[in-house]
């Protein structure tokens, strides 16, 4: 079984990556496209290796992710625990999907994932209003391809080594 | 891992699905519902702080780095002209001390006379940000200081040239400055002219603060200096916050529509002071 454990680490330290650039400071005409990171990550691992990262470890990146960011602690928890769930839910289909149609399955999710914190903001009375909040859906799904790929390169190299 | 049999790690095992997703989500609404009300979750917050500590500091490292080669590669020319500057920049702020120690004493002469506390200088520390919030709807900050550097909860933050926020969340050893321009944040404020009381709210733009409570006929002009009272007990009195650059009166509309530019540059700060008011510094 010793296969299957030698991802964990390359699965924390893309993780970690991925938090990394969510907070990383970038110029304001950008900053609102910038993607939903962890959504992305959390989907591919979720999709990629169902066995080895599930609801726990999506809810322990939404933990970081809110610690991070300020918002309320569980409100990324949970946003990222739910669309886990649908795609572990869904995952033998969406892995054999057409590239595109993957990408727009991706969408569909990182939108749920969205619509979710803003649902939270909204329940927790933040300020809400605004098209800035539903760009990195746009974005997000745009870097899906690009992002497995290279995952998926990095996955094989790994393998080699 | 040790422990793990193969089976453990096949989908389908343990609890199901969906009851994880139950507990999760059971835990999520909690820990929300939690940390909406007030400081339950202070020392949870705390220690998450510290956890994702490395995660900051990586984020801030090529900025430090860049800091470091700036000042460390700089040419012998570029350090004299600098020098030069903060030279002269000195002497003016020594001229204008001195002003102020006359005036100050002559404050505290007056105030013994009217038989009031005497201000006392605030102490502060120069504290730098590390990263900024990526929602567009909040202005939150983290800062490189916290309860270590004796920083508390409700502290203000200014810069050169006015009040900044106050710190909304405490690390052990960075925090998160919610800034005057949050849409959540409101200061107390009177006008330097004529004392006139009112309270600045943030707008999630970082150039406007809305004064929402001020009656038509307020004696209110544009350019007027916004200073906090100190009413409210967490920003200390007489520190700049923001200048009226527009005012329109509707008598259709119960208050006049007041906006105020922010003294402090929310957008381009990079090192914020603290302050601990009444603390007297140690020179």
């Amino acid at each position: 079984m010793k296969p299957v454990y030698r991802f964990d680490g390359f699965i924390f330290a893309s993780l970690i990556a991925g938090l990394i650039l969510t907070i990383m400071p970038l110029p304001d005409a950008i900053n609102a496209w910038r993607p939903a990171w962890p959504a992305m990550l959390v989907l591919y691992w979720t999709l990629h290796k169902p066995e080895r990262f599930g609801l726990l470890g999506a809810w322990l990146v939404g933990i970081a992710m809110d610690t991070l960011t300020g918002t309320l602690l569980g409100q990324h928890a949970l946003a990222l625990m739910v669309i886990a769930f649908i795609n572990l839910k869904l995952h033998l289909r969406i892995r054999v999907f057409p590239k595109g149609q993957q990408a727009l399955a991706i969408l569909m999710l990182v939108l749920v994932y969205e619509f979710l914190l803003f649902w939270v903001d909204g329940v927790a009375g933040f300020a809400t209003s605004g098209i800035a909040r539903w760009l990195p859906v746009l974005s997000s799904a745009a870097l899906w391809l690009p992002v497995a790929a290279l995952l998926k390169g990095a996955m094989v190299l790994a393998r080699r080594a | 891992m040790a422990g793990l049999k193969p089976t453990d790690v096949l989908p389908g095992r343990g609890p199901a699905l969906g009851t994880r997703l139950f507990l999760l989500l059971a835990c999520s609404i909690l820990l929300m519902v939690l940390d909406s009300r007030e400081d339950y979750l202070q020392y949870i917050h705390s220690k998450l702080n510290i956890v994702v500590y490395p995660i900051q500091a990586a984020v801030d490292l090529p900025f430090a780095l860049a800091d470091w080669a700036s000042t460390s590669l700089a040419s012998r020319r570029q350090l004299l002209a600098e020098n030069r500057d903060l030279r002269r920049q000195q002497l003016r702020s020594d001229a204008s001390v001195q002003k102020m120690i006359a005036i100050e004493a002559e404050n505290a002469r007056l105030r013994a006379l009217m038989d009031t506390a005497a201000l006392m200088t605030d102490r502060t520390m120069v504290t730098e940000i590390m990263a900024i919030d990526l929602n567009p709807y909040r202005r939150l900050l983290t800062i490189n200081k916290g309860s270590s550097a004796g920083a508390y909860r409700g502290q203000a933050l200014v810069d050169a040239f006015g009040i900044v926020g106050q710190i909304s969340d405490l690390g052990p050893l960075s925090s998160q400055v919610l800034l005057i321009s949050d849409p959540e944040h409101a200061v107390p404020v009177e006008i330097n002219r004529n004392g006139l009381r009112t309270i600045a709210v943030g707008t999630g733009d970082a150039q406007i603060l809305n004064l929402p409570f001020l009656p038509n006929n307020a004696d209110i002009r544009l350019g007027d200096l916004l200073v906090t009272s100190g009413l409210g007990g967490v920003f200390p009195a007489g520190y700049p916050v923001a200048e009226v650059n527009q005012i329109e009166v509707n008598p259709s509309q119960p208050f006049a529509h007041v906006e105020a530019a922010p003294a402090a540059e929310l957008d381009k700060v990079r090192e914020l002071l603290l302050i601990w008011p009444g603390d007297v510094q140690d020179q």
